[in-house]
C-alpha cells in the first residue's frame, strides 16, 4: 500500500480532514485529505496522475473524466472523500506493459486528437461505452461519448478511433484491457 | 477551484442521517449525486457547513412497481431512468427525461432524488413529477410524510423539505388503459439546461376524448410549473387542431421566463407553446398504443 504523506496545512481544523483508502490504477492507497478535496485535484496533486486534465472545472466538457467503480464520472464535481473504499482508474490505467489498450491505439491511428487536452477523458468515457457495448452504431458512440467537448476535431475522427477500439476489442476480447 | 471547508459525514443508516441534520439546525445539506450542489459550493452559491452523504445507506436505490404504483428510491442514479423497461414501457415520461438531463457521464452520478428535491427551475425531473401529480415520501426526526410534487415548489431553490428531513421516495400512481405520456426538451447543446421544456402526462378514456391531463413546465419560470389551465382545459378534447393550439397559449400564457442567452422572453414563451402542442401530440399517439 502506498501511504502517501500528509499535506494538509497545520491551520486546517481537523473534523474538515478525513483518511481515506483508495484504490487507484490496482494501487491501494490510504491518504488524509481535507473534506473539500475534489477527485481530480486528489489525483493530480496528491497521486502526480496528471493525465487527467481540468478543463472547464464545472462538470460540462469532461476533460476529467474517470472511472469509478468501472463507472464514467467527472472528478472535478465529486470529493475524494465521496471515493473512499472504491476503485478509480484513470487513463494512467489503460497501458499494460508498455502496450497501449486499443482505445489509445484508435485515438493513435485514426488521428482521434489535435490538442489532446479532452483525449484523456474522451477514452475513459469510451473504456465505459464499449464496456458495456461493445459494438456500438455511430448514433450510439456520438450519444455515449456527449458528456465530453472536444474542439478540435468535429468528433469525426474520435468517432472513428471509437469504431477502431470496438473492432480491435471485439477480435481479441482477451487483449480488451479495463 | 474548491469550495469553502465543510464538515463531512457518511452515515450508513437513514436514522443517523436525519439525526446529523437536526443537530446542525440548517447548516447541512445532504450529498445525494452532488452534481449540482457540488458546483454551486465552487461557485459560493452555497456553503453548507456540513455534508450528510447518504451514499452509504443501503436500500434507498431501486425502481419498483407494485399494484398501487411506481416507487423510486431517491439515491436511483438517474443514468437508470433511461435504461428501465418499466418505465419505457408504462411511465415513458421518466425515460424520455432520464435521457436528456444533462449527459451520460452525470447522469451516471445523478440522482432522481437530488433533481427532485433540489429546487432548481432547470432540472428536468420536477416538471415531469407534477405532470404525473407524483407524490413524495420525505422523512425526519418525527417519521415520515408525503408531500405531493405539486406542493412542493413555492420557489426557485426552495422547496417544502425541511432542513432536518430527507427525500427517500417518489411514488406515481399506477397507470390504467389509456395513459399516455412523454417529455420534450429544447437545449442549445448536450448538458445545458433546457430553453424550454415540457412534459404532459393523460388518460384517454374509451370514448376517445381525454379524462384528465397534467402539464410541467421546465426552466420557464422561478420554479419548474404545474400549467393547471391548460391541464384543465384538455379534459374533455380529443386532440384536435384547435384543442392543440388551445392548449399551447394556456401553457405559454402559465410561463414566467425571464430573457437570458437562452433566448427572450417572447421567444421562450413560444417555444413552450409549440413544444406543448408536440409533447401532447406524442403524448395521446403514445396513449393509443403508439412509441
Amino acid at each position: 500500500m502506498a501511504i502517501d504523506v500528509e499535506e494538509v496545512a497545520g491551520s486546517v481544523p481537523a473534523n474538515t480532514t478525513r483518511v481515506i483508502h483508495v484504490t487507484v490504477n490496482g494501487v491501494a492507497h490510504r491518504s488524509t485529505v481535507q473534506n473539500r478535496t475534489l477527485l481530480v485535484h486528489y489525483l493530480r496533486e496528491r497521486l502526480r496522475l496528471t493525465g487527467t486534465h481540468i478543463g472547464c472545472d464545472t462538470a460540462h466538457c469532461g476533460a476529467c473524466t474517470v472511472l469509478v467503480d468501472g463507472i464514467p464520472v467527472k472528478s472535478c464535481n465529486l470529493f475524494a472523500v465521496q471515493v473512499d473504499g472504491r476503485k478509480v482508474e484513470t487513463v494512467e490505467g489503460l497501458e499494460t506493459g508498455g502496450k497501449l489498450h486499443p482505445v489509445q491505439e484508435g485515438f493513435h491511428l485514426e488521428h482521434g486528437l489535435q490538442c489532446g487536452y479532452c483525449t484523456p477523458g474522451m477514452m475513459m468515457a469510451t473504456v465505459a461505452l464499449l464496456a458495456s457495448n461493445p459494438n456500438p452504431t455511430e448514433e450510439e458512440i456520438r450519444r455515449g461519448i456527449s458528456g465530453n467537448l472536444c474542439r478540435c476535431t468535429g468528433y469525426v475522427n474520435i468517432v472513428k478511433a471509437v469504431q477502431y477500439a470496438s473492432r480491435k476489442m471485439r477480435e481479441a476480447p482477451a487483449k480488451g484491457g479495463a | 477551484m474548491y469550495p469553502p471547508n465543510f464538515e463531512y459525514y457518511a452515515p450508513s443508516t437513514l436514522a443517523e442521517a436525519i439525526g446529523l441534520l437536526d443537530q446542525h439546525q440548517g447548516e447541512a445539506k445532504v450529498l445525494a449525486g452532488g452534481q449540482s450542489l457540488i458546483g454551486m459550493m465552487k461557485l459560493r452559491l452555497a456553503q453548507p457547513g456540513a455534508l450528510v452523504d447518504i451514499n452509504r445507506i443501503p436500500n434507498l436505490a431501486y425502481i419498483r412497481e407494485d399494484a398501487k404504483g411506481l416507487a423510486i428510491g431517491a439515491l436511483t442514479r438517474t443514468a437508470e431512468l433511461g435504461r428501465s423497461e418499466v418505465l419505457r414501457s408504462r411511465y415513458p415520461i421518466l425515460s424520455d427525461a432520464g435521457l436528456e438531463i444533462a449527459d451520460p457521464t452525470v447522469r451516471n452520478w445523478g440522482t432522481v432524488g437530488g433533481n427532485v428535491s433540489h429546487g432548481d427551475p432547470g432540472n428536468d425531473l420536477p416538471a415531469c413529477m407534477l405532470a404525473l401529480n407524483a407524490d413524495y415520501t420525505v422523512q425526519g426526526p418525527k417519521g415520515s410524510r408525503v408531500i405531493p410534487a405539486r406542493k412542493f415548489y413555492p420557489d426557485s431553490f426552495v422547496t417544502a423539505l425541511k432542513p432536518n428531513e430527507v427525500l427517500t421516495e417518489i411514488r406515481i400512481a399506477r397507470p390504467g388503459a389509456g395513459t399516455g405520456s412523454a417529455y420534450s426538451k429544447m437545449e442549445r447543446k448536450v448538458g445545458d439546461f433546457a430553453t424550454a421544456a415540457v412534459g404532459v402526462h393523460l388518460v384517454v378514456g374509451q370514448a376517445g376524448a381525454i379524462d384528465r391531463a397534467g402539464i410541467g413546465l421546465t426552466n420557464v419560470g422561478p420554479t419548474a410549473i404545474y400549467a393547471a389551465a391548460a391541464s384543465d382545459f384538455l379534459a374533455g378534447k380529443t386532440g384536435t387542431a384547435a384543442d392543440l393550439a388551445k392548449v399551447g397559449d394556456l401553457a405559454a400564457e402559465a410561463a414566467q421566463p425571464i430573457a437570458d442567452n437562452r433566448g427572450p422572453v417572447e421567444f421562450k414563451k413560444d417555444m413552450v407553446r409549440v413544444w406543448t402542442r408536440r409533447t401532447v401530440t406524442h403524448a395521446l399517439a403514445r396513449a393509443k398504443g403508439g412509441k
